[in-house]
């Protein structure tokens, strides 16, 4: 394969995660913030960077494990455990670099950094690259991808919510109601997207 | 033995009160991938019931010996056990359904019905009720579940368990794809919580106009 060619592929893998295979709109993975946190637009930048600068790296991280610790020990079924481990090791060390080196940062992403250890798309992103046996750069672009295309939903949806706020909404439908209700419909305009990559 | 009536308190508030799905819209992620098909939803509700009520009686067991400051760590550990038995076992024996469930099973580890159970209930709580705790917890969540992949299914493909159904897989039913694909799980699950949502609501206000 040419350069401009691997260039290109690399490029489809991108498109493909943030758009036409969104992991929160067509995957349904990191539902839980999804649903909590997407009141305000602000908060919902804050916890789109950090899932986002998370999920690119420890796509990277799991891949090297699963490649040399997992793979040459015929032991890949404890992924699971290993990925959560590393997740969690990673999450922690970056909240302690943060914390020391730019408090304005720290003051800013700080709060968001220990949801993101439970928040299953970090996890599902990295099982689905071992599972489509991605390499290590297709892994770190669908790890980018997806964080981008998970920031990119939840963003939407803050700024959605937040007009709604002078909506008058059936009782029992308020919350998480109406809430999957535009999720439903982002989704379908994802959808459109498809077209993009097949035609 | 436990009193009978604290079990069947338990049970209850297991599946309505405390309903993860209707009351507290948690551990979502994976109940809406896996609902397009009823036999791919029965497989992932078992997995559920199986992880929560085994992780609930061994946290239960363990709690006496569990330093407080790890009991985290070794829930964590204590769920990804079981569902790795289950991952390995449903690839063995039926690896068309683990590929078709593909890594949503493995993400059970990270439902947080599970590990909430686990923290609230086992905790605390003597085995035996543990167990019953998780097992109902994990049913009220698969039948949520099962809800949801009917619509879907019946209306999207027309069957059920991939059996056709009459009327909906005659000429006189338009098969409405769009329930298969994404869209159709959060319209599906955003009526369901709207639906227990409302007759909870009614129930309330009966409640606070008789006191």
């Amino acid at each position: 394969m040419t350069i401009g060619n691997h260039m290109l592929h690399l490029l489809v893998v991108l498109f493909a995660a943030v758009f036409t295979d969104n992991i929160l709109l067509a995957r349904f993975l990191g539902m839980c913030s999804f649903l909590s946190v997407s009141r305000q637009v602000k908060t919902a930048v804050g916890l789109g960077f950090a899932v986002v600068f998370v999920m690119t790296f420890t796509t990277a991280l799991d891949w090297l494990a699963y490649k040399y610790i997992l793979q040459p020990y015929a032991i890949e079924y404890f992924r699971f455990i290993l990925f959560i481990i590393i997740i969690a090791a990673f999450v922690q060390f970056i909240e302690m670099a943060i914390e020391r080196y730019s408090p304005v940062l720290y003051q800013n992403l700080g709060i968001f950094l220990p949801l993101i250890t439970v928040n299953c798309a970090i996890l599902g992103a990295s099982l689905f690259m071992v599972i489509r046996d991605y390499n290590l750069a297709e892994g770190i672009v669908f790890g980018l991808g997806s964080g981008l295309g998970w920031m990119l939903a939840i963003v939407a949806m803050a700024g959605i919510r937040e007009k709604l706020n002078n909506a008058r909404i059936p009782k029992g439908l308020q919350g998480p109601g109406i809430t999957l209700i535009i999720a439903g419909l982002m989704a379908l305009a994802f959808i459109g997207f498809t077209g993009v990559l097949s035609g | 033995m436990i009193p009978s009536n604290k079990t069947k308190d338990v049970v209850l508030t297991a599946l309505w009160d405390d309903n993860p799905v209707f009351r507290q819209i948690l551990g979502i992620c994976s109940a809406l991938a896996v609902t397009n098909l009823v036999l791919n939803t029965m497989v992932m509700g078992a997995a559920v019931v199986f992880t929560t009520a085994l992780s609930g009686l061994t946290v239960s067991l363990l709690r006496k010996w569990t330093p407080r400051v790890i009991r985290m760590m070794v829930e964590v550990l204590v769920i990804a056990f079981y569902v790795i038995l289950f991952d390995q076992a449903l690839k063995a024996y039926w690896p068309d359904m683990s590929r078709n469930l593909g890594p949503y099973v493995g993400l059970i580890i990270t439902n947080c019905i599970i590990m909430g159970r686990a923290e609230a209930f086992a905790n605390t709580n003597p085995p035996l009720l543990s167990f019953v705790d998780g097992l109902f917890s994990g049913l009220g969540y698969a039948t949520v579940l099962l809800c949801v992949a009917v619509v879907r299914e019946l209306l999207g493909m027309g069957s059920l368990l991939g059996m056709p159904m009459p009327f909906f897989s005659s000429p006189l039913w338009d098969r409405w794809i769009i329930m298969v694909m994404p869209p159709g799980a959060f319209f599906t699950l955003a009526v369901i919580v709207w639906l227990a949502r409302t007759i909870q609501v009614e129930k309330d206000t009966k409640k606070e106009t008789k006191s």
